[in-house]
């Protein structure tokens, strides 16, 4: 009896241990050759054939194809810069200047990566389209109404990715340890109703 | 107690195996994954445009909507597939993926370094095949070694400008990919 007992709690925490880590790696990811700036995270080793384990299980779970690094780097964020969830009910503007590329593209995902709807049919900009300051600058102002300048709507959903995606770009190529110097936009919430 | 210690040990090692083992066999086992969203869009070693990127659908999640796509599902058992895509104005990449998504190769028209990428992408064991002196007299032939038999290609264009996507995938429209008829040697 006492033995079954014992045989049933090694099974039970082995299975709960083993299942429960692979879920939180698959779905939060894991710190594997991961370039953080500011609240954008990305993993150029993800395109390459050096993938680690972690972003493979992550990849194949959520249906996607990474970035191939010989065509650019995809940066992600889900939080602002002083750590709060990104909400589409808020003003959010994202600002500063970019890495070296010869395109960038920053484009608004529902948290399971798909576009959202918009009467205007605006899913994200291109460098070649946002408007910049006379220094070069942009700032594009996210939020669920009309706003001047580079207006990007969140359609009022409760939670969303921005993804910044540089194209031809030595970003990702180079050793990591300057890239935490990466001139990356910052992302700051405004206001909130 | 000692018993029970043991239990609780052997259950968090077991645990660790476990985790590493499913983590490992997610991409065999995942039924979502790129390759299998894709399989009913696409035809094998044919080139076909991909939907653009809308609220309503997205063949794949976190598409780039600034991108015209299209994606040549592969297999090589029948020999090399011959691949070309015209550079379209302002930005082209095609990049090559295994059969479970590993990135292997990827290649934008900047690095190709003309108005036409072309490639020839093989098994190593068919690359083996090619004859040594046809390699070094096609020197600017591009082979790429696939490993895996099948994959996929995806072939990007991008639209700067929402106005210029007609124009990006008029560039793509004309991008193919076939199975090499002849033998290599055979040509030129």
């Amino acid at each position: 009896m006492r033995l079954i007992l014992l045989t049933l709690l090694t099974l039970g925490l082995a299975t709960g241990i083993g299942l429960g880590a692979t879920w939180m790696t698959a779905t939060r990811g894991v710190d594997v050759g991961t370039v953080t700036v500011g609240a954008w995270t990305a993993r150029p080793q993800s395109g390459t054939s050096n993938i680690d384990p972690y972003a493979r299980a992550a990849i194949s779970r959520s249906g996607e194809l990474p970035l191939g690094l010989g065509d650019g780097v995809a940066f992600r964020a889900d939080r602002d810069d002083s750590g709060r969830p990104l909400d589409g009910r808020c003003d959010v503007t994202v600002s500063g200047t970019t890495p070296a590329a010869r395109f960038w593209t920053l484009t608004l995902h529902d948290s399971k990566g798909y576009l959202v709807a918009n009467a205007l049919q605006r899913y994200g900009f291109t460098s070649q389209e946002v408007l910049r300051r006379g220094d070069g600058s942009f700032e594009i102002h996210i939020a669920p109404r009309a706003r001047s300048g580079n207006w990007l709507p969140t359609g009022g959903i409760e939670h969303y990715i921005l993804a910044l995606r540089f194209y031809d770009t030595p970003v990702g190529g180079v050793s990591t340890r300057n890239q935490r110097d990466l001139p990356m936009p910052t992302i700051k919430q405004v206001a909130c109703r | 107690m000692i018993r029970i210690l043991a239990a609780i040990v052997a259950g968090v090692l077991l645990g660790g195996i476990i985790h590493l083992v499913s983590v490992l066999a997610m991409p065999t086992i995942a039924t979502k994954n790129a390759y299998e969203r894709l399989t009913p869009l696409t035809k094998v070693n044919t080139m076909t445009a991909l939907p653009l990127a809308t609220p309503d659908q997205s063949a794949i999640p976190f598409m780039d909507p600034a991108f015209a796509a299209a994606a040549c599902r592969y297999d090589l058992s029948n020999g090399p597939i011959k691949l070309s895509v015209p550079v379209s104005q302002s930005y082209t990449s095609v990049s090559f993926y295994t059969d479970d998504e590993i990135a292997y190769y990827a290649i934008n028209d900047r690095s190709a370094g003309r108005k036409v990428i072309e490639l020839d992408l093989m098994t190593d064991e068919q690359h083996e095949n090619v004859p040594k002196d046809e390699e070094v007299t096609a020197a600017d032939r591009l082979i790429i070694d696939s490993p895996s038999t099948t994959g996929l290609i995806l072939v990007r264009a991008l639209a700067a400008e929402p106005g210029l996507m007609a124009q990006a995938q008029a560039a793509l429209a004309s991008a193919t990919c076939r199975l090499e008829t002849e033998p290599i040697s055979a040509k030129r």
